[in-house]
């Protein structure tokens, strides 16, 4: 429970305060239409017209709030000014998608009630203009500004029409109507089914949030909410005047008629920032994309791997990030993020690719891996590099000892670690603050090994040399086997090096006991970790 | 963007389409708005264009993932036949269901959204896509080879004496080799 409150408690903290402020929106600006500018409004809606307006204001928030997690530029800014106060604060920015994900369903629920609620509107101004009796206060209050068509309440302003006319020939309604159908295009192309298989589809349908913001912005520019003037409410009191109905008007009553007007728009005052921040943010990555890459180097590695090795200038990373790499001639419009394998201390910095999509098939043909001679440099394709972006493995050399697991492809960070650690350790013979690393590597099958194995059988190399064996202790599991390699398996179970990788750390077989690792490694290391 | 089966938005979008369609004719029935008669239809449509959609169908290409329990959906579904087989048929169904809903505020919604899923059904018409449908995998019984059935007739092959003389300065170690290779 300890250990839940100390991952997950500033996770749960701030859902619980944007949720918080939520409700309080909600509340406050129900309450704000209860007020005596509102009476006559609400003589014609009744509690329909809160209902309307509070999901407004949640909306105004929310959408403020759903731009920022995307805005990845400024939120690697922020990680690097923030780590040096609080590491869990840094690591909340990791999150940014799953709260963007929380902001769009909350979206989502405010328009479904928003939507409602002005369904119901629409009904009772149609019905104040359908009931044509002049006892009516609703029929009297829809006939107020018939003449000059500017101190109107009911933005209804004839009989002879209909709510869906109604809401196509409004500005409201036009822009309601168009926003709601991109927002739900928007999550429908969102599932994760289609997100899945169908990246493509998803990210240029969620373009359509560029329509989503215009229209969001021009949704009340028609001022179609309209609430008593604050000079009426000199010459018309409504408590003591909306029984006093004949009286409006007259010579000698105390009661005027009535004037009204619509709130102007509240709206570009929340989005108005977020959308400046996103556009900078794009501009950053449509600048960043310009700048030179030059490949120097491409290894082709067994089972499908491609290693990029490239230079840009002033390119600075720190272990375990990763960048957004786009190669123009295989596709203008895509970026795929990829971790970085190299080391901060190396001249170049690389990825290692796997060939498993179109895009990483076309990308293969381009930079001419199926090729065995030397290409010229020149023929290689262009490249354009957005990042590097932070993640969670820049805090590794923050701790003594240092447990690192990875399952399959997700182990290219640690190739970053590791060899960063060996140019530390072994080369400068720094004195780097962690003492001990354990890895921990699952594979499921024996392909996978080979480029990373080279990697681990150079360090175990250096090790021996230089007589500090016992820095990285590296445990490799293999979870699926097949009956032909169990036989060679057995047979050469005494051999020295392991018959998998050629490392002299053995491979083991099937999972870990993780709670034999962690109390081991616990019992060794008091207090470390 | 050469390999997305259009259909698989389409469906997203119709049952999202079948859900607005259904909430619209709610509220209408509810709050007895003018013209609640095509609020009710509303109803009846999107429950309709829900049940229809629900089933997934099977991909040409990866794996498919199932809603939950829509199975007896997919056997309902595909007792139609070609009627539901056919991507044709569905997008001018959807068409036509959605026409009588934009005649009522609350349900125009709705009928937008089923004409954009009707679109993109079109268009996967058009592609040549079509629902299959998703069923268990029947077991397969596996039969032993024929090999299997003889034992062998002769003596596996040995190599001459010379070789098959234990080691016995490392005993341990011979256990281990072999004379002739294991596996490749």
């Amino acid at each position: 429970m300890g250990n839940f409150a100390a991952n997950e408690g500033l996770s749960i903290f701030v859902i619980l305060v944007w949720l918080g402020i939520n409700a309080f929106l909600f509340v406050h600006f129900y309450m704000a239409f209860l007020l005596e500018r509102w009476f006559y409004t609400r003589v014609l809606l009744g509690q329909a017209l809160s209902w309307a307006r509070a999901p407004a204001a949640c909306l105004n928030f929310n959408c403020m709030l759903i731009l920022l997690p995307v805005c990845r530029n400024l939120l690697s800014f922020l990680r690097g000014t923030i780590q040096c106060c609080s590491r869990t604060a840094a690591r909340q920015l990791d999150r940014n998608i799953t709260f963007h994900k929380l902001v769009a369903y909350m979206i989502a629920f405010h328009t479904a009630v928003h939507i409602i609620a002005h369904l119901f509107n629409f009904e009772y101004f149609m019905d104040a203009q359908l009931n044509r009796n002049s006892s009516l206060l609703p029929f009297v209050l829809s006939e107020i500004g018939s003449g000059d068509n500017a101190s109107f309440l009911n933005p209804i302003r004839t009989n002879n029409t209909s709510p869906t006319i109604v809401l196509f020939t409004t500005i409201a309604g036009l822009t309601g109507v168009a926003i709601t159908l991109a927002l739900i295009l928007i999550i429908t192309s969102s599932m994760e089914v289609i997100r899945r298989s169908y990246f493509e589809v998803f990210w240029y349908t969620h373009h359509l949030f560029v329509i989503f913001f215009i229209g969001l912005v021009f949704h009340g520019a028609g001022r179609i909410v309209r609430g008593q003037t604050l000079p009426s409410l000199q010459t018309n009191d409504p408590e003591v005047c909306s029984t006093r109905v004949e009286e409006w008007g007259n010579n000698g009553s105390s009661c005027a008629v009535p004037k009204f007007a619509g709130n102007p728009p509240q709206t570009w005052k929340w989005v108005l920032g977020p959308m400046i921040l996103y556009v900078c943010e794009r501009i950053v990555r449509f600048y960043r994309s310009h700048q030179k890459v030059v490949i120097t180097k491409v290894v082709m590695h067994p089972s499908k791997t491609l290693e990029l090795q490239m230079k840009r200038k002033g390119f600075h990373m720190e272990v375990g990030q990763y960048v957004f790499i786009q190669c123009p001639s295989v596709s203008r419009l895509e970026w795929h993020p990829f971790t970085l394998t190299s080391a901060p201390e190396e001249d170049y910095f690389s990825a290692h690719i796997r060939i498993v999509g179109d895009w990483t098939q076309a990308l293969y043909e381009a930079c001419a891996g199926d090729q065995t001679e030397p290409q010229d440099a020149w023929k290689l394709p262009k490249i354009a590099i957005d990042g590097p972006f932070g993640t969670a493995s820049e805090d590794v050399f923050r701790y003594e000892v240092v447990m690192l697991v990875g399952a399959g492809i997700g182990v290219t960070p640690f190739a970053s670690i590791l060899k960063s650690v060996w140019y530390k350790r072994i080369q400068n013979n720094q004195d780097v603050f962690t003492k001990k690393i354990y890895f921990y590597w699952l594979c499921p099958e024996t392909e996978a090994f080979e480029w990373f194995a080279d990697l681990l059988q150079s360090l175990e190399a250096q090790m021996t040399e230089k007589g500090v064996m016992d820095f990285l202790s590296y445990n490799i599991y293999l979870t699926r086997w097949k009956e032909k390699e169990a036989a060679h398996f057995r047979v050469h179970h005494e051999a020295e090096n392991d018959p998998i990788t050629g490392l002299k750390q053995k491979t083991l077989y099937g999972k870990p006991n993780w709670d034999n690792e962690f109390s081991n490694v616990a019992a060794k290391h008091p207090g470390c970790i | 963007m050469g390999k997305i089966e259009w259909a698989m938005w389409a469906n997203e979008q119709a049952l999202a389409s079948g859900l607005i369609l259904l909430t619209g004719g709610i509220v209408g029935v509810a709050g007895q708005f003018r013209g609640w008669q095509f609020a009710a239809y509303a109803i009846a449509a999107g429950a309709f264009v829900c049940l229809l959609e629900y089933p997934r169908s099977k991909r040409t290409k990866g794996t498919s993932v199932e809603r939950t329990g829509q199975y007896c959906f997919t056997v309902c579904v595909k007792s139609f036949g070609p009627l539901t087989r056919n991507y044709y048929v569905r997008a001018f169904l959807h068409a036509a269901l959605s026409v009588p809903a934009g005649f009522l505020l609350a349900t125009v919604l709705g009928c937008v959204c089923l004409g954009i899923a009707s679109l993109i059904y079109l268009a996967a018409a058009i592609r040549g896509e079509h629902w299959e449908p998703i069923l268990p995998k029947k077991e397969m019984v596996r039969k032993p080879d024929d090999s299997m059935k003889n034992p062998p007739q002769n003596p596996p092959p040995r190599p001459p004496p010379e070789t098959r003389r234990k080691r016995v300065d490392d005993l341990e170690g011979a256990a281990y080799d072999n004379p002739i290779p294991v596996g490749e």
